[in-house]
């Protein structure tokens, strides 16, 4: 009677350990970053448009296969007015605005925080009117 | 006498290179301009490309325009240079003078000319220019040029790629206007390069001239041929397609005495055709280069024009059908008339001959 019992007590205990593990694990989950890759070829971004969540941490690893230096800039209208007259050679300050050198990879997480879209753009010259522009659409 | 006859024509040419006063870059003929910042801006140029005794000889200037720093330039070459020298004093002029001749009281509206990580295989110093000759892939020049502080121009990889898939050779020229001011150069003053490559036949990089600009600009170069026969073209030159036909003929005894007697110029032959090809296109149209072929076969390639890429199978074009139901007719048409003149023949008698 007792064995039974404790035999009742285990599965339950066991039962509810891994209950507890999916959810934790679950739940961890709704917090990792979103990963989307994104690879420039012939100074262009492939994909050029991708769609990510608000209010979530999204990683972008953007592979440049270039010989070419080239630029991730993410950002409304005002951010890209800015950049197109930058002077800035490099950028690595800020998780929306990065370098990436000739055959490199970067990695970047960016959270956006409301619904709509944005551009990403090349800003060094020359690139965006040679088609180096891509889409963010932000889903709520 | 040799500054006589062509004094005329260098008043001309200092006339018509004022247009580049404005102008912060220096030129080369066929190659790709690139400024520190990117910058591409490549005016009208002229290149000769001759071929005698399985050598191409390419002739071609930079021209000192003003301003100040470095610049560079990447020309794709078919081969490994044996020589990169100071080309002839008037070579490219007299060419020009050749097919657009100056009226004799016309002189200044005449003779238009407007205006790492690769392996370094030669290096030369010429004037104000560093030139350098590299074999590498398009990642290796990229390199290059960027340890060399140029910066490419967003469609560079692109087209590094075109011609490295058929030939790792290029010319790199590093311009430096600093030091043509300082050596005196004045605007407008040309720095000749003569480059000598064998190859089993030549090709001239068009598409390189548009390296940097956008689809709908305007490129102009013209680009002279000097082949022992009359060379066969691809693409054909037909004024539709970025490229005409301004000249074609035997060259003239003059001419040749000319071109003969200028520095580094005493391998042109007695006899030569020439022909002029006029690039005035859309960059957008330039995706090919020229290819020649000058040994009278009439096949130039479509690798050296850039149509296919070497190694590539270039398929066999399908059975035409009706051509094929009317042959296979006629067969069977004469297999009948056959089989019905063995038929009427007479079995017996005497053989012919007997």
């Amino acid at each position: 009677m007792i064995g039974g019992r404790a035999t009742a007590g285990l599965g339950l205990g066991l039962a509810v350990a891994v209950l507890t593990g999916i959810a934790a694990n679950a739940v961890a989950r709704s917090h990792d970053p979103i990963v989307i890759e994104i690879t420039i070829h012939y100074s262009h971004f492939s994909p050029d448009s991708v769609t990510v969540p608000a209010g979530q941490p999204v990683t972008f690893v953007i592979t440049n296969s270039d010989p070419i230096d080239h630029e991730w800039i993410v950002g409304d209208a005002a951010t890209h007015e800015r950049h197109r007259t930058g002077t800035e050679p490099v950028h690595d300050a800020r998780p929306t605005e990065i370098t990436i050198p000739a055959e490199t990879q970067k990695r970047t997480t960016v959270t956006f925080a409301s619904g709509g879209s944005e551009l990403f753009i090349c800003h060094l010259p020359g690139h965006e009117a040679y088609g180096m522009v891509g889409t963010v659409a932000i889903t709520r | 006498m040799r500054q006589r006859r062509f004094g005329r024509f260098g008043l001309g040419l200092s006339t018509a290179v004022l247009g580049l006063f404005l102008a912060v870059t220096p030129t080369l003929a066929c190659g790709g301009l690139i400024g520190p910042n990117g910058a591409v801006n490549l005016l009208r140029t002229t290149t000769l490309a001759g071929y005698h005794d399985g050598i191409e000889h390419y002739v071609t200037a930079f021209q000192f325009a003003g301003g100040g720093g470095a610049f560079g330039s990447i020309t794709p070459l078919p081969g490994i240079p044996t020589s990169v020298v100071k080309g002839g004093d008037w070579t490219l002029q007299r060419l020009i003078r050749e097919t657009s001749p100056v009226q004799e009281f016309d002189g200044f509206r005449a003779a238009a000319v407007p205006a790492a990580s690769a392996v370094e295989l030669m290096k030369v110093k010429i004037d104000a220019l560093d030139l350098t000759v590299l074999k590498g892939g398009a990642a290796d020049i990229g390199a290059w040029a960027r340890s060399h502080g140029f910066r490419l121009p967003p469609d560079a990889p692109e087209v590094l790629d075109f011609y490295a898939a058929r030939s790792q050779i290029f010319l790199a020229a590093a311009f430096d206007a600093d030091a043509a001011k300082v050596r005196g150069q004045q605007l407008g003053d040309g720095t000749p390069v003569h480059i000598t490559i064998p190859t089993a036949n030549p090709w001239v990089p068009l598409r390189i001239l548009a390296l940097g600009k956008a689809a709908s600009e305007t490129v102009q170069a013209d680009v002279y041929l000097l082949t022992d026969r009359a060379p066969a073209l691809l693409p054909a030159p037909t004024g539709s397609n970025g490229i005409r036909l301004d000249h074609s003929d035997a060259a003239s005894a003059s001419l040749l005495t000319d071109l003969h007697s200028d520095r580094g110029m005493d391998w042109v032959p007695s006899s030569a055709w020439l022909t002029k090809v006029a690039v005035d296109g859309t960059a957008g149209e330039l995706g090919y280069d020229l290819a020649i072929d000058a040994s009278g076969a009439g096949r130039p390639s479509a690798v050296d024009a850039g149509f296919t890429m070497p190694g590539a199978v270039i398929p066999a074009p399908p059975p035409d059908l009706a051509r094929l139901l009317l042959a296979i007719g006629f067969v069977g048409l004469g297999l009948v008339g056959l089989a019905m003149i063995a038929h009427a023949r007479p079995t017996s008698g005497r053989p012919i001959g007997w």
